[in-house]
């Protein structure tokens, strides 16, 4: 008990004073997820509302593979990027292995299907809604999909944090393919599984405090945007 | 475009038969009216002859071969109307631009209709959050604004008050003295009577009687009909 209030003060200090090595570390986390969610809102926004609108053989089967593929297992994917990046493998050569570029690339792996699915399950929600009066309009699949891309917009700001706090709390594959370097690849889930092995409790505590406020903030953040956004909306 | 003419048209959902074999020839410059019961297949029918729909077997013959000119030629209110999240005016201005009408001709025009179905004053609104009254009248704007030879109408005025009945059948009045075809239902036979020069009377997904509103109301041919007159058929 008192191990634990002690270090919690300690790491209440750290976070006060806004220690170096901290605050880089948090830096870094919310760069390489941030990057992370931009290129899988690049791919995944379009994607899911192509697969939701456009109707094609072997639709039903993408949309299996890719709700399939939103519970990738983070350290099996860690290992085949590991593989692909590695200096044997078939893209060693641009030596991106231990790099935070490695580590975005694990993450918008992870991320990508998150994004994906979701979005495809709200276009074919609204899509439902909406399908008769587009296709009265003259309204082609690319049509609907951008105008439905942006009629859902706030609830697809709440599938980009869902895929954020998913990247930004994920371990496994930033481990392993960033190596949990000191300055160089070091995040806040990796910092924090390494000094609680080293019983640098202090450090994995402030880290874990400022790793939940950011994903509880975001989420309040966007809930009370859908919210006014709603209400304005409707 | 026209005469739009329907031959044994049939439409089927699984093993109910809503459309049965519908037959008829509905010519220019009339205003055609679509009467019948709740479930008589009215709005099924419109949607066939719109193209949303694609008939089990039977019918739909346009004189005009090309399938762009034709969507283009056609406008549609629904009975319950879509709105896009965005603003009354926007909501105008999309259909104008998916139509491909040039982008310094979209704006006067769009103010114009919203001002003749008198919402220049919620132009600015977001759509959403307008009453189902509101929604409706600036969804026939959207489509008057489209310009269509043919526009059809599903209840248009089921949701307004007596002003805005009165205003929407003023303008339903001008569409067709601009030379378009109407085709509509309603549930007012009052309704009916200002408006109409023809009515299909539709029963059970049968066209049980086209005439003129004048002949329809003063003798109607069929039992069925005549029972409708009176409020008698269940
Ligand atoms: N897509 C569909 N699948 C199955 N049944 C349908 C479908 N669309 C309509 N129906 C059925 O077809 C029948 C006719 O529907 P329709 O909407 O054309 O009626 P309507 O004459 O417009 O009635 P109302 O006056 O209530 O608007 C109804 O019984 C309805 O349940
Ligand atoms: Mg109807």
């Amino acid at each position: 008990m008192n191990d634990i209030s002690q270090a919690l003060s300690a790491a209440a200090q750290l976070i006060v004073s806004a220690d170096t090595t901290l605050v880089s570390i948090i830096a870094l986390s919310i760069k390489v997820s941030l990057v992370a969610v931009l290129i899988a809102a690049a791919i995944g926004l379009p994607a899911g509302a192509l697969l939701a609108i456009a109707r094609f053989p072997g639709r039903q089967a993408l949309v299996a593979v890719l709700n399939a593929l939103m519970g990738l297992p983070p350290v099996v994917v860690g290992l085949l990027i590991y593989l692909l990046l590695s200096r044997a493998g078939p893209l060693g050569e641009f030596g991106l292995l231990f790099t935070p570029a490695a580590m975005v690339v694990a993450q918008a792996v992870l991320v990508t299907p998150i994004v994906a699915a979701l979005t495809r399950q709200v276009i074919e929600d609204a899509w439902f809604e909406y399908e008769e009066q587009l296709r009265s309009l003259g309204a082609g699949t690319m049509d609907a999909a951008l105008t439905l891309l942006w009629d859902t917009r706030f609830a697809l700001v709440t599938v980009l944090l869902a895929g954020f706090g998913r990247a930004a709390a994920e371990v496994g594959a930033v481990m392993i393919v960033g190596g949990n370097i000191d300055g160089v690849t070091r995040v806040m889930t990796t910092a924090i599984a390494l000094e609680t092995s080293k019983g640098d409790l202090p450090l994995a505590l402030g880290l874990g405090v400022v790793l939940l406020g950011i994903v509880i903030g975001l989420n309040l953040l966007a809930h009370w945007v859908k919210l006014g956004a709603q209400r304005y909306h409707g | 475009m026209l005469p739009l003419i329907l031959e044994n048209l049939c439409f089927s959902a699984g093993e109910r038969e809503i459309i049965r074999s519908i037959s008829c020839e509905i010519t220019a410059g009339t205003r055609t009216i679509i009467l019948g019961p709740n479930g008589a297949g009215k709005s099924v029918l419109m949607r066939l002859c719109h193209g949303l729909l694609t008939p089990t077997s039977g019918r739909v013959t346009w004189q005009e071969a090309d399938a762009a000119r034709r969507a283009r030629a056609q406008a549609m209110v629904f009975q319950r109307p879509i709105v896009l999240r965005r603003s009354v005016l926007a909501n105008v201005l999309y259909a104008l631009k998916l139509a491909g009408v040039a982008a310094g001709e979209r704006r006067p025009r769009a103010e114009n209709v919203l001002d003749a179905v008198g919402m220049s004053a919620l132009a600015d609104r977001p759509a959403r959050v307008l009453s189902g009254g509101e929604q409706q009248r600036l969804a026939l704007a959207r489509a008057w604004a489209l310009r269509p030879e043919v526009l059809f109408l599903d209840e248009p005025t089921a949701n307004l008050d007596p002003a805005a009945t009165r205003n929407i059948e003023a303008i339903i009045g001008a569409i067709h003295d601009s030379g378009a075809k109407i085709m509509m239902t309603t549930h007012s036979l009052g309704q009916a009577r200002r408006l109409g020069d023809e009515i299909l009377f539709l029963n059970a997904g049968r066209l049980v009687e086209q005439a003129s509103v004048d002949e329809f109301f003063r003798q109607p041919r069929t039992p069925e009909a005549a029972a409708f007159l009176h409020g008698e058929l269940p």
